[in-house]
């Protein structure tokens, strides 16, 4: 194996956990401050994308619709939080499992209604079209890295937003003691629907930018919410520093995975054999990486000081 | 009074059973119709529902599911269709694993079952039945050509399919007929999203020429990251990889692509013009491979249920294996395993008044048998 296939793979195990850490960042958000868990996250990156989709193809700008997929991201969130979630903080897990269970239904039958049962098409905007060179003769697409940028500056966002604001006080205060805060006279309601309409425009976000590299069809969130789980799992539950490390462990051991142990596989059998076995290995290590992890630290890498 | 009421109504029982020419065929569908691969089953729905209607047939009735892709559903509705909804003859599965599901547990139950995509080898060889057709094609067929074609001008290929029974098929179709060396061999989890990693690879190869099989979503999102990545080597693969219901997601990145079919939107033969006319009356789209197919599928069970009554199941499939339909692909027959011999093409992806569409570019097979057909005893 080259230098310059180990860094492009690497350059892809980073964006793939960049993209993760935007989906895991707004979930353990959501689970940190309201002790909610939102199965319906992977519908409002479905929003986010279709959104996207919609209003490019209508505008003829991506820009256009990644500022469509945050803000129709965030309404979602924040109407659906409004009308069912804001019933089922009170209520065990189970009840919130059952209830976001059901608006994943209503959102992938809502969207095939309106968009129909065929993927929508969505491009590259022409600025970030095209690939760079990488040492050594390859070549990587500048889109992707553009993605981990993004991935890099939210984390940097978020940051700045919990650690240095009025507002990231007061998740933070959400996060370790809610009765007491809702005592202090913190809108304690308001914040909540903040929090969760953030959230979902994060997942909203990651939709629209991975929208011109996938497929935008409906029931594309669900893949991506297991991995997210195992994310924010990994990484201890509501912490977001958890998350973003927890993402790049899961990108790059998933990328590096797909790529080392089919050829380690052909050391010991044929290659046909090997890129079988070792390709279903391969989708079962980072849940492998989970167990181990959880087996040493069972409560993650990073588990909220609180709870 | 009573007297003449029960008169009349006599008469027009026995008026209604005088009418009935044809005996009731009761269909029962299963297919994708959420999820991801739902583009799949409506096309094959919409197939289907065509050639029923065109049949004229008012005995035919059909009953439609959605499987969500998943096995255990699948096999759920049709234990429900045959047991509760009486149903004569499944049809419509898109996925061979959930085909492997059903078929076994529905002819166990003496139940007719004509495939309209899915074609896993295990069913084409010592597993054939009696009940089981296939107007599709076998799994490998579609593959075997593209391995044929690429022997022509590619020495060092790339191949990639996810790791499901289809799949593997595919694989072992490909290399079944292509000569020349493997510069590699890749199964992805099915519905992977990211290909980055496979792409890496196949640049690093050393590659001329790349085969993958990746169907619905996946294609979309190979295609694209494919186009994206800058790799400039000739992408090829079956018919399905870049088939109506995903072209227009793909865009022009798959412009120029080849691959194979027994059949494309282009054929200059009247019956298949005329396919592609009324499919597009019907629905306001291109017709894919998957709605041709279950098309066929649709004529073949209306062509029998015309001159059969399905509760003779000799009589029933003696019509069916006459495969007595004018199929828009042309030449169309069974073989011994009751799977189609037909011709196959190579397929060119090409723009027509902004549409993108498939070409047809040449023959690469004619009367194509699977390979699995001399295992079969029947």
């Amino acid at each position: 194996m080259t230098i310059s296939l180990a860094l492009e793979q690497l350059l892809n195990g980073i964006q793939l956990g960049v993209m993760l850490f935007l989906m895991s960042a707004g979930l353990t958000l959501i689970f940190g401050v309201m002790g909610l868990i939102n199965l319906a996250h992977g519908s409002l990156y479905m929003v986010g994308a279709f959104a996207c989709a919609a209003v490019a193809a209508l505008t003829g700008s991506f820009w256009l619709g990644l500022v469509a997929s945050l803000a129709c991201a965030a309404a979602a969130g924040a109407i659906v939080e409004l009308l069912v979630i804001r019933r089922l903080y009170d209520r065990d897990h189970l009840d919130q499992v059952l209830a976001t269970f059901a608006l994943i239904l209503i959102f992938s039958e809502g969207t095939r209604w309106l968009f129909g049962s065929f993927p929508l098409y969505l491009d590259i905007p022409p600025l970030l079209q095209g690939a760079v060179a990488l040492p050594g003769d390859a070549t990587y697409p500048v889109y992707r890295l553009a993605i981990i940028a993004v991935g890099a500056l939210v984390a940097l966002g978020l940051y700045l937003l919990i650690g240095k604001t009025r507002l990231g006080m007061r998740i933070r205060a959400g996060e370790s003691d809610r009765e007491m805060i809702g005592a202090l006279g913190v809108d304690i309601r308001t914040l909540y629907t903040l929090v969760f309409a953030l959230g979902s425009a994060l997942a909203g976000l990651a939709g629209a930018i991975v929208g011109p590299l996938q497929s935008v069809q409906v029931g594309m969130g669900e893949p991506v919410l297991i991995l997210a789980f195992v994310v924010i799992v990994i990484g201890g539950i509501g912490s977001i520093k958890g998350a973003l490390i927890g993402a790049l462990l899961v990108g790059i051991t998933d990328t590096l995975g797909r790529l080392l142990l089919p050829q380690l596989l052909t050391l010991f059998m044929d290659p046909s054999q090997a890129g079988m076995i070792g390709g279903a290995a391969a989708s079962m290590l980072i849940y492998v990486v989970m167990a181990v992890i959880l087996s040493v630290k069972p409560r993650g890498l990073f588990p909220p000081a609180h709870a | 009074m009573k007297k003449i009421l029960v008169a009349a109504t006599m008469a027009l029982s026995l008026g209604a059973s005088g009418l009935a020419i044809a005996e009731p065929l009761k269909i029962g569908m299963i297919t994708t119709l959420s999820g991801g691969g739902a583009g799949l089953g409506v096309d094959t729905r919409d197939g289907f529902m065509l050639a029923i209607k065109q049949s004229g047939n008012k005995d035919i009735t059909v009953v439609t599911e959605d499987d969500a892709q998943k096995p255990e559903l699948a096999v759920q509705i049709a234990d429900k269709m045959i047991q509760s909804d009486n149903v004569d003859l499944l049809t419509g599965i898109v996925w061979s694993n959930l085909l492997m599901a059903v078929v076994p547990g529905a002819v166990a139950q003496d139940k007719f079952y004509v495939s309209t995509n899915a074609a896993p080898a295990a069913l084409a060889g010592a597993g054939c039945n009696k009940l089981y057709f296939n107007a599709a094609y076998q799994n490998d067929n579609l593959h075997e050509a593209v391995g044929e074609y690429a022997n022509k001008s590619y020495k060092k290929m790339f191949i990639l399919a996810p790791n499901y029974p289809a799949g593997k098929d595919s694989l072992t179709g490909f290399k079944r007929y292509y000569k020349g060396e493997l510069a590699g061999e890749v199964y992805t989890k099915v519905g992977q999203t990211d290909y980055a990693a496979e792409i890496a690879q196949m640049r690093a190869s050393g590659a001329d020429g790349i085969f993958v099989f990746l169907p619905g979503g996946m294609g979309i999102s190979f295609m694209k990251q494919f186009a994206q990545s800058g790799v400039k080597i000739p992408v090829m693969g079956p018919g399905f990889s870049f088939s109506q219901d995903v072209l227009p997601a793909i865009g022009d990145a798959a412009l120029g692509a080849k691959a194979s079919g027994q059949w494309a939107p282009d054929f200059d033969t009247d019956v298949s013009r005329k396919f592609v006319t009324d499919f597009k009356a019907e629905y306001n789209r291109l017709p894919s491979i998957y709605a041709l197919q279950a098309y066929d599928a649709g004529q073949l069970i209306a062509s029998a249920a015309a001159k059969a009554d399905v509760k003779d199941a000799e009589a029933f499939r003696a019509e069916l294996l006459k495969a007595d339909i004018k199929s828009p692909r042309g030449k169309f027959k069974f073989n011994t395993n009751q799977h189609p011999i037909q011709d196959i093409y190579l397929t060119e992806v090409v723009k027509k008044d902004g549409v993108l569409t498939n070409k047809t570019v040449e023959k690469i097979f004619a009367d194509h048998g699977d390979a699995y057909a001399k295992d079969c005893k029947i």
